[in-house]
C-alpha cells in the first residue's frame, strides 16, 4: 500500500505545497517548512519528497515561465492534486479520530 | 548579485544532474543562497549551499537515467518549434518562391520516381521464376550471307539429343506458341497458348492452384490460366470440362494455374497443352519429328546447379555440324540465359549487342538529369533567397544564438522543404501513373511496401535538403551581426558564378533534349512517310485458323463480293504487314555459286495484287487468262537488284528463269518494293508466286462506299456462314502497320514528355532567379530610370546575362547532341540526315522560352515607377 502511505516528512512537504498554493517550488517549500517548524531542511530532502509525492500522484508539477529573478531560470511549480487533498483530509481525520479516542483527554 | 555560490559545488551539480533538472535545482539553490546571505551571512550560506548540493546528489543520480517525471527536454523542443514556425512563416510569406521551389523539386522527383519504377520493372523482368538463374533458351546463329543471323527456333530432335547426351542439363523442354481458337460451350476466343513438354512446368515452377498438372502420359489435357478459366467458365469449376481447340480436337481441363506475371516473357501465354498432343495432331510437327533442318520450335533448358552457361554453350555449339549432311547455313547453337532474355535480346553477327537495356540506360540518365535540374533550381533559389535573411541572422546572433544553432536552423528549414517536395512528388506520381502506364504500356504501381523505395526517396530528400541548405547554413551563419545589421552586406561577384554555371548547365541539357526530341519525331515521320508500295486504306486481314475456311476460295470470294461491302479479296501465305519466311533454295542465271542469299517467299492467289493495290513497275500482274501463270513469278525491286538482271544483259528481268525448290518459274513482272517488315530497314528481296494451298491469311479490301461498321457486319455474316464456330477476328493493315512504330513512338512520346518537363522545371527556376535578380536591383533600376534609361535599356540590362548563358549552352549542347543522335540513328538503315537547322531550331526555341520567362520579370522591373522604388529606405 505504498500509494496511500504518507511519511511524516512527506506530509509536511505536502502541507507546505498546499500552503504556498500557486507558488510552490523547491526553495519556497524549504522556506515555508523552515518558517513553520523552525528547523533547517535540506533542499535535496525536499526535492526527493516532492518527487515521491508526484510519483504517488499527490502533487502535479509544471515548468513556470521565465522571470527576471533567479537569473532567468525557470521554476518547477507544484500543486496539490484532488487526490492529494483527499489524502491530507484522511490523515487529519485519522488523527482526530485517534485524539478523540484518548480517554479523558477532552 | 555580488556573491557567487561556491563554484565547486555548482560544478558538481552540473556534472551530476541531467540538464532538464539542473535549471530548476540551480534556481532553487541560488534563491536560497541569496536569501541566506541576508539572513545568516555569507559563510553560513555557502555552507548550507554545499550541504544542499550534497543532499541533492541521490536525487540527481536517480533521475539521471529515468525520464519519467521530467520527461520533456524543454529548451530544445522550444527552439525547434520556433525554427519550424519561422520556416512555415517564410514559406507562406513568399508563396510564389515557395511554390516554385517545392513544386519544381517535386516534379523532378516525380519524374525520377516514375523512371525509377519503370527501370525497376524492367530489371525485375523474369525474376519471379524460382530457377531463373539456371534457365536458358536455345538460340542458333546461322550464316545465310555475309553476316550471322540469330534465331530462337530449333529442330525437334535436338531436344532428345541434349537430354540423352549432355549431363549438364537438369531438364530440357520443347515448346511452341500458337494462336488457337479455344471453345467451351458457346464461348469461343482466340487465345495464345503454348504446347509444352511436362518438364516446362517444373522449370517455370508453375503454380497449379486447382486440379493437377499433366504428366508424361497425358495427351488430351489442358492447363488453363486462372484468367482464361474465369472468362471461359465464369465461377463454375473448370476441372474436367471439355474444350475444343481450333474447332478440331477436344481436350480436358486438367488444372488451373496462376497466370504468368505481367513482367515475364510468358505473360501472353493463356494455356498449356502437352507437347504429345501437338506432335500427334499438327501436320508440321509430325513431319518435323526427326528433321534436323526444320527449325520451328523453341527449346528451354535448365542447367544443373553450378553449370556455366558459357561452357555448356561451347559444348553444344557444333552439334548439328558434327552430324551427317551439315546444312550450308552452318548453325551454331547457343544458350541464352533467362536473365538476359528481356534486356539483352539483340544479336549481331553471333554476338549479343544488348537490346532494351539501351532504354534502361537512356531513361535512367534522363531521370538523373531531370532530377539534377530540379535540384539545381532548388539550390539556386534557396541560396539566392537566403541573402534576404541576413538581418534575421544578425538579430538572432545579437540575442545570443550560437552558430551551431543557426546552422541547424537553416538545415532544418531546407530539409523541411525537401520533405514537403517528396510528399508532393508521391502525390504527383500517384496521379500520373495511370497515364504513364498507358504511354509506356506497363502496369507499374508505387512500391508502398518496399523499404528500399522509401529509403531511396527519403535518403534523396535528405541529401537534396542538406546540399541546398549548406550554403545558407554555413555562409550566412558566419556573418558578423554588427555588419549585417548596419546593412554592409558584401555581395561578391564570385558568389554568383556557381549559380551561373548551374543555369548554364540547365540550358545545355534543355537544348540537347529539345534536339533529341525533334530528331526522334522527325525520324518517325520520315519512316512513316516512306512509300509503302501498297494501299492500306480499308485493307484488312483475317487469319485462317478454322479448317472450314480452306478449299472454298471461289465460293467465299463470290459471296464476299456479292455483299457489296468488299471491293476485292484474296488469300496469301502471310499478312501484308508481316513476312513469314524465306528460302535460300533459289537460283537464277548468273548467281554466284558460293553465295546463299535469303529471298523472302510469298504465296498468293490471283487477286492478291488488286486487293493490296501493289504497283507494277514492269511487266504484268498474275492473270487467270494465262494458264502458265502457275509457273510464273513476280519479283520486287530489291530481288531484281539482288539477281542483277538489269546490269548483266542490259535487258529487263521479264522472261528470266528462276529456279526455286527445284521448280522453274518465269518472271512476268516487277513490283515496287512493299514494306512488309521493319519500316526502318531496306526491303528484303522477295518473290511472289501463285499457290492456292499454301495460304493462311485472307486479305479483304472494303468497298469505300459503305461505312466500316456496316461493311464489317456484312463480311462477318459471310464468315459465320462458312465457319460458324470461329470468332470473327480481323485486323486492319493500317493498325498493324502503325504498330511497327510502337517502340519508336513510345520513346518519342516519353522523350517528348520528359523534355517538356525538364524545360518546365528549368523555366520555373529561371523565372524565380530572374524575379529575384530584378528585385535585388530595384534601386539600381530606379536610379537608372531616373537618370534617363529607357524601358528597353533596362530590359536589355536584365536579359543580356541569360542570352549569353544560352549562347554558351548552345555551343556545348550542339556537339553533344550531334554525337549522341548520330549514334542512335546509326541503328536505322533508313534514316534522316542530321541537318543543321534542327540544332538552330532547338537553340532558338530555348532562347525564345528564356527571353519570355525573363522578360516578364525584367519588363515588370523596367516599367516600375522609379519614385516607388527609390522612396523607401
Amino acid at each position: 500500500m505504498k500509494g496511500t502511505y504518507l511519511g511524516e516528512f512527506e506530509e509536511v512537504v505536502l502541507l507546505a505545497v498546499a500552503i504556498r498554493s500557486g507558488d510552490a517550488y523547491g526553495a519556497a517549500v524549504v522556506n515555508e517548512i523552515e518558517q513553520q517548524m523552525g528547523r533547517s531542511v535540506n533542499l535535496g530532502a525536499v526535492h526527493s519528497a516532492l518527487n515521491r509525492l508526484q510519483e504517488k500522484g499527490l502533487v502535479s508539477s509544471e515548468m513556470g515561465g521565465m522571470t527576471a529573478e533567479r537569473g532567468g531560470r525557470r521554476k518547477r511549480l507544484y500543486t496539490v492534486t484532488a487526490y492529494g487533498r483527499r489524502v491530507l483530509e484522511e490523515v487529519r481525520q485519522l488523527r482526530n479520530q485517534m485524539w478523540n479516542a484518548i480517554p479523558g483527554f477532552n | 548579485m555580488p556573491n557567487k555560490p561556491p563554484r565547486l559545488a555548482t560544478r558538481l551539480l552540473h556534472w551530476l544532474c541531467p540538464p532538464h533538472l539542473a535549471e530548476e535545482l540551480e534556481g532553487d539553490l541560488d534563491e536560497l543562497f541569496q536569501q541566506r546571505i541576508c539572513e545568516a551571512g555569507l559563510r553560513q550560506a555557502q555552507w548550507r549551499y554545499l550541504r544542499d548540493v550534497i543532499s541533492l546528489v541521490p536525487l540527481a543520480l536517480a533521475q539521471r537515467n529515468t525520464d519519467t517525471v521530467f520527461s520533456q527536454n524543454p529548451t530544445n523542443t522550444i527552439m525547434i518549434r520556433n525554427y519550424l514556425k519561422i520556416a512555415f512563416r517564410t514559406i507562406t510569406k513568399n508563396k510564389g518562391y515557395s511554390f516554385i521551389n517545392i513544386f519544381g523539386l517535386a516534379s523532378g522527383m516525380a519524374v525520377a520516381m516514375l523512371i525509377g519504377l519503370w527501370i525497376y520493372d524492367e530489371l525485375s523482368f523474369n525474376r519471379q521464376f524460382k530457377h531463373h538463374d539456371r534457365l536458358a533458351m536455345l538460340w542458333q546463329f546461322v550464316k545465310f550471307d555475309a553476316e550471322k543471323s540469330a534465331y530462337d527456333v530449333m529442330p525437334i530432335p535436338l531436344a532428345q539429343e541434349l537430354r540423352s547426351k549432355y549431363p549438364d542439363f537438369e531438364s530440357v523442354g520443347l515448346s511452341v506458341s500458337r494462336d488457337v481458337i479455344v471453345a467451351a460451350g458457346d464461348r469461343k476466343l482466340l487465345k495464345t497458348g503454348n504446347y509444352v513438354e511436362p518438364s516446362f512446368i517444373d522449370m517455370l515452377s508453375l503454380n497449379v492452384v486447382s486440379g493437377t498438372r499433366f504428366g508424361n502420359t497425358d495427351v488430351n489435357s489442358i492447363l488453363l490460366s486462372k484468367s482464361l478459366a474465369q472468362t471461359l467458365f465464369d465461377n463454375a469449376d473448370p476441372l474436367n470440362k471439355l474444350i475444343k481447340l481450333d474447332n478440331k480436337q477436344t481436350v480436358k481441363v486438367a488444372g488451373v494455374y496462376e497466370d504468368f506475371p505481367d513482367n515475364s516473357t510468358f505473360n501472353d501465354v493463356q494455356f498449356l497443352v502437352p507437347w504429345k498432343f501437338f506432335a500427334a495432331n499438327d501436320e508440321g510437327a509430325r513431319r518435323d519429328r526427326d528433321q534436323w533442318d526444320s527449325n520451328s520450335y523453341q527449346i528451354i533448358v535448365q542447367l544443373k546447379p553450378g553449370a556455366d552457361f558459357g561452357q555448356v554453350s561451347a559444348k553444344i555449339r557444333d552439334i548439328r555440324m558434327k552430324r551427317d549432311n551439315p546444312p550450308g547455313y552452318k548453325p551454331e547453337f547457343y544458350l541464352h540465359p533467362m536473365r538476359q532474355w528481356h534486356l539483352y535480346s539483340d544479336f549481331k553477327d553471333g554476338v549479343n549487342i544488348g537490346g532494351l537495356i539501351t532504354f534502361v540506360w537512356l531513361f535512367g540518365s534522363i531521370g538523373v538529369i531531370v532530377l539534377l535540374l530540379a535540384c539545381i533550381n532548388f539550390m539556386n533559389l534557396s541560396t539566392a533567397r537566403s541573402g534576404k535573411r541576413a538581418k534575421e541572422v544578425g538579430i538572432r546572433k545579437a540575442i545570443g544564438s550560437l552558430r551551431s544553432q543557426l546552422i541547424s536552423q537553416f538545415f532544418s528549414e531546407s530539409l523541411l522543404m525537401a520533405l514537403l517536395a517528396f510528399m508532393v512528388s508521391i502525390v504527383l506520381v500517384q496521379l500520373t501513373l495511370p497515364f504513364f502506364n498507358q504511354v509506356s504500356e506497363k502496369k507499374l504501381v508505387i512500391l508502398w511496401t518496399n523499404p528500399a523505395f522509401w529509403l531511396a526517396g527519403l535518403g534523396f530528400s535528405l541529401l537534396t535538403g542538406l546540399i541546398a541548405g549548406s550554403y545558407p547554413a554555413l555562409y550566412l551563419s558566419a556573418f558578423q551581426p554588427v555588419k549585417v545589421l548596419k546593412g554592409i552586406l558584401r555581395t561578391s561577384r564570385s558568389a554568383t558564378i556557381p549559380r551561373r554555371v548551374l543555369v548554364g548547365f540547365q540550358f545545355t541539357v534543355s537544348v540537347t533534349l529539345i534536339t533529341g526530341t525533334l530528331i526522334v519525331f522527325r525520324q518517325i515521320e520520315h519512316a512513316k512517310d516512306r512509300p509503302v508500295g501498297y494501299s492500306r486504306n480499308g485493307l484488312m486481314e483475317i487469319g485462317m485458323n478454322a479448317p472450314e475456311l480452306y478449299n472454298h476460295y471461289t465460293a467465299l470470294r463470290n459471296d464476299l463480293l456479292n455483299t457489296g461491302a468488299v471491293a476485292d479479296m484474296s488469300e496469301s501465305s502471310n499478312p501484308i504487314t508481316f513476312q513469314a519466311g524465306g528460302t535460300t533454295d533459289i537460283s537464277w542465271k548468273g548467281k554466284k555459286p558460293d553465295s546463299k542469299p535469303l529471298v523472302m517467299s510469298n504465296y498468293i492467289t490471283h487477286d492478291y495484287g488488286k486487293t493490296v493495290g501493289w504497283q507494277i513497275k514492269e511487266g504484268r500482274d498474275f492473270s487467270r487468262d494465262f494458264p502458265t501463270d502457275s509457273a510464273s513469278m513476280i519479283l520486287n525491286e530489291a530481288a531484281v537488284k539482288l539477281m542483277g538482271f538489269e546490269q548483266r544483259n542490259g535487258g529487263s528481268p521479264i522472261g528470266q528463269t528462276v529456279v526455286q525448290s527445284g521448280r522453274q518459274y518465269t518472271v512476268i513482272g516487277v513490283i515496287h518494293d512493299m514494306i512488309k517488315e521493319d519500316p526502318f530497314r531496306p526491303v528484303s528481296p522477295s518473290f511472289f508466286a501463285i499457290n492456292y494451298r499454301n495460304v493462311n491469311t485472307i486479305n479483304i479490301r472494303l468497298a469505300p462506299q459503305l461505312s466500316t461498321t456496316d461493311a464489317l457486319a456484312k463480311v462477318e455474316q459471310v464468315f459465320k456462314r462458312y465457319s460458324p464456330d470461329s470468332p470473327f477476328d480481323y485486323k486492319f493493315a493500317d493498325d498493324q502497320y502503325n504498330r511497327k512504330f510502337g517502340t519508336e513512338q513510345r520513346i518519342g512520346r516519353l522523350a517528348g514528355g520528359f523534355t517538356i518537363l525538364a524545360i518546365l522545371i528549368s523555366c520555373l527556376g529561371l523565372f524565380g532567379m530572374a524575379s529575384f535578380m530584378a528585385e535585388q536591383r530595384t534601386k539600381e533600376i530606379g536610379i537608372r530610370k531616373a537618370l534617363g534609361a529607357s524601358v528597353f535599356n533596362v530590359w536589355q540590362l536584365l536579359s543580356t546575362e541569360y542570352v549569353v548563358l544560352v549562347a554558351i549552352a548552345f555551343c556545348l549542347a550542339t556537339p553533344l547532341a550531334y554525337i549522341i543522335l548520330s549514334d542512335w540513328l546509326r541503328n536505322y538503315p533508313y534514316r534522316i540526315e542530321l541537318s543543321w537547322w534542327i540544332f538552330v531550331l532547338a537553340g532558338l526555341s530555348v532562347l525564345v522560352v528564356t527571353l519570355l520567362t525573363v522578360s516578364y520579370q525584367s519588363l515588370k522591373a523596367a516599367l516600375m515607377n522609379p519614385v516607388k522604388s527609390l522612396r523607401s529606405e
